[in-house]
């Protein structure tokens, strides 16, 4: 007699259930996830080319610095000369709606899963699992419930790229020093509190560091979603690799490329003090913080307090 | 229970970590040795009370993992007791709902960290106002204080730096300013000073000293440091093992210590820096009342056979001393009162000056070293070999002490010499 476990069956079963009981979910699911990627499309798609490549230039420069930007003019400029313009919008429209989603659910998952070690330890396997599972056979279920087009794409990107997200938050959250977080309950903080005021702005940097993976796996993911009929520069390649058409699928997977760069380097650089903006805004701070001083010490001559300050040698 | 003079209460606290706590409590409780609990499970505090006064620094000592750490983290409620309770100004702060312990921690008891715990994302005077803006003070009136306490601890002009602009020494300057500008009556420091430099250590203990005297705080002080415990504390419990081993001031337990563990620690400890004058000072033998003739004087010299003697009013306030030669004279010339020969550089110290301080005016004293009270009463006196074996870490050998021979009189040394010259020994003169 032949050993054999039908998990495959069983699985694809409940998701059949799935799909009868909760079809109404799913749909309204599917018209948000369109909207959605419409709306972002449309910001993108409808200013002229240049328009688009100059105001990313600028938010480069403002982001990163004067290289960052033109770095980017030239890729844009190679998308448009190998005519990927339209595919690129789709698909960076795909990768922000997707990404977009993912840290909103990964995020506070992260942080819950920080703050509870029941949360932590079923999040863990789960996140590993939807990690390592290969990436097409989300696919399927995904095709049957949101059937094809954008929000099969997108669905299956938010599973794939939680994963960094909810691990390298909750690993920001619990790596805050135990010190810190001692002195806001010592000095009676609530947790909601301490949460926002110590552990959200010193594990921002792990945040960050997650939020830029989610980024980087949803572009990988776009080629992938163009098997589903999402379109954009996945959909050119899934084309290109069937007709066996070599030059349509460098041209594309290149603009693929150019693409990921440019969202990597933008992310990386948030919360990093690069750029114009941050210099103005260092520069702003440090003004505010001198003016202050100033206040404080003039105020002090003025009138001096009636606290004896022992001479001590600082 | 409500005693007013008491800040904090702790009774019979228990801290264990790991699977059945309450069993291992009662084990405890029992008797049994700590080593012999289950694996997994941890006594880090057992059976601790203790009570700290109002205005005190309680110390409390002990090496590292003796469970002081736990302890004072269980004063606050960050540790839960396993079994036990903490009161803080009459109220008790174990089995409390979350938010009263939240108040009770805003307005009661406020914490010093030993690596500062300061946040980083904010300037000094934000991380001063910390607890303040936490108790719902308005941003005004919260930066205005947290200013007056900035500048009390010595970082007037910082007030905009970030922590990480700051050396370490002023970053606990902060941690301090913060737990002193919250304003609670009792302040909880947990290693504050053992991540600084020896020099910046010292000027830290003796700022928290002038800190503590201008306001008055109850401080309860945690750290592995027995000198430190014994220049600031003014009573020292001593842990080991999670055990409270000696509760006492830091003279009781230099002098007395509870038990070999206790001594073999205090060993080491500088003894002329936390003995004071009153611990080592004999009762003085000879004192002479101001109305007492100078036969009575002289008659008492001789008894004693002293060569001097304290003078002292009725109420045993000092007025000087007296030499024997000097009432001697007065005795022969018939005079009937002391005061014309009495001096009054009799160089007595107060009786809770530090040993260390005492071998001067030991010296400079002609008499033993005489030990006022705070009325300037004469209440002992310290000979110099007393000082001596205190310093060797046994005051009472003194009483043995071997009296130093006296030389003998000149004169009759030089008759003996001259007689010796006479008879024709002229080879010692050659030797000397």
């Amino acid at each position: 007699m032949e050993f054999r476990i039908p998990v495959g069956t069983w699985i694809d079963s409940f998701f059949d259930w799935l799909e009868d009981t909760f079809s109404w979910f799913f749909e309204g699911l599917r018209e948000i996830f369109i909207q959605l990627f419409d709306a972002v499309a449309w910001v993108f798609a409808t200013p002229p080319e240049l328009v688009v490549v100059v105001v990313v230039a600028l938010g480069a420069l403002l982001a990163r610095g004067w290289r960052f930007a033109v770095g980017s003019v030239l890729g844009l400029l190679f998308i448009i000369g190998v005519d990927q313009w339209d595919n690129a919008i789709d698909s960076l429209a795909l990768v922000l709606v997707a990404a977009f989603l993912a840290v909103a659910l990964s995020v506070p998952l992260g942080i819950w899963a920080a703050r509870n070690d029941t949360v932590s330890k079923v999040v863990k396997p789960v996140m590993d699992f939807l990690q390592t599972l290969p990436a097409f056979v989300y696919l399927i279920p995904a095709l049957a419930l949101f059937r094809v087009g954008v929000a099969p794409g997108v669905i299956a990107t938010i599973v794939f790229a939680m994963a960094p997200g909810v691990r390298l938050t909750e690993l920001g959250i619990r790596g805050v020093d135990k010190e810190v977080v001692e002195a806001g309950q010592a000095f009676g903080a609530h947790p909601r509190r301490i949460l926002r005021q110590i552990q959200i702005p010193l594990a921002m940097p792990s945040i960050m560091a997650g939020i830029n993976q989610i980024i980087m796996l949803s572009l990988s993911m776009v080629v992938i979603a163009g098997f589903v009929g999402a379109g954009g520069l996945g959909g050119d390649v899934v084309q290109a690799v069937s007709a066996l058409n070599g030059r349509l699928g460098w041209e594309a997977g290149l603009s693929v490329v150019v693409l990921a760069i440019l969202l990597d380097r933008f992310t990386a650089s948030f919360g990093k003090g690069m750029g114009l903006y941050s210099t103005w805004r260092k520069r702003r701070l440090a003004r505010h913080e001198a003016a202050e001083q100033a206040r404080f010490d003039a105020e002090e001559t003025s009138a001096p307090t009636a606290t004896s300050a022992p001479q001590l040698g600082v | 229970m409500n005693d007013d003079t008491i800040a904090l209460r702790a009774d019979g606290l228990y801290k264990v970590f790991g699977r059945h706590a309450d069993e291992a409590v009662i084990a405890l409780h029992r008797g049994t040795p700590r080593e012999d609990l289950p694996s997994g499970t941890t006594a880090a505090v057992i059976d601790a009370s203790f009570e700290v006064r109002r205005g005190e620094i309680f110390v409390v000592m002990g090496l590292s993992g003796s469970g002081k750490s736990t302890l004072i983290r269980m004063l606050n409620g960050l540790h839960e007791a396993t079994a036990g309770t903490v009161e803080v100004g009459g109220e008790s702060i174990t089995d409390i709902p979350a938010k009263r312990l939240r108040e009770i921690r805003r307005k009661r008891i406020s914490m010093v960290f030993q690596h500062f715990a300061l946040l980083p994302h904010r300037t000094v005077i934000d991380n001063v106002a910390y607890g303040l803006e936490i108790q719902g003070v308005e941003r005004e009136e919260r930066v205005a204080k947290a200013r007056q306490v900035t500048e009390i601890v010595g970082l007037k002009g910082w007030e905009e730096k970030h922590p990480a602009e700051l050396s370490g020494g002023m970053q606990q300057r902060v941690g301090l300013a913060r737990a002193l500008a919250a304003d609670t009556d009792v302040l909880l420091m947990d290693e504050a000073f053992s991540a600084l430099d020896p020099l910046i250590r010292r000027e830290m203990q003796d700022q928290l000293l002038e800190l503590q005297a201008e306001l008055g705080k109850t401080i309860i002080f945690i750290t592995h440091d027995l000198n430190e415990a014994m220049y600031i504390g003014d009573r020292i419990a001593v842990m080991r093992d999670g055990r409270i081993v000696q509760i006492g001031s830091p003279e009781d337990i230099l002098t007395n210590p509870a038990n070999d563990y206790v001594e073999q620690f205090v060993q080491d400890v500088d003894r002329t820096k936390v003995l004071t004058a009153e611990s080592v000072m004999r009762k003085p033998r000879a004192v002479v009342h101001v109305g007492a003739g100078p036969r009575a004087a002289l008659t008492l010299m001789r008894d004693e056979q002293l060569a001097g003697a304290y003078v002292v009013n009725k109420d045993r306030s000092i007025v000087g001393w007296v030499r024997d030669r000097d009432v001697f004279d007065l005795v022969r010339r018939g005079v009937k009162d002391l005061s014309s020969v009495i001096q009054s550089d009799h160089g007595a110290v107060a009786k809770d000056t530090a040993l260390a301080d005492l071998f001067i005016p030991s010296l400079e004293a002609a008499l033993p070293l005489g030990v006022l009270d705070e009325r300037d009463r004469l209440v002992g006196v310290i000979p110099r070999v007393t000082l001596l074996a205190a310093l060797g870490g046994e005051p009472e050998a003194a009483v043995q002490a071997a009296p130093r021979p006296d030389p003998m009189p000149t004169a009759e040394v030089d008759q003996v010499l001259e007689a010796a010259v006479g008879a024709g020994a002229t080879e010692t003169k050659e030797a000397i």
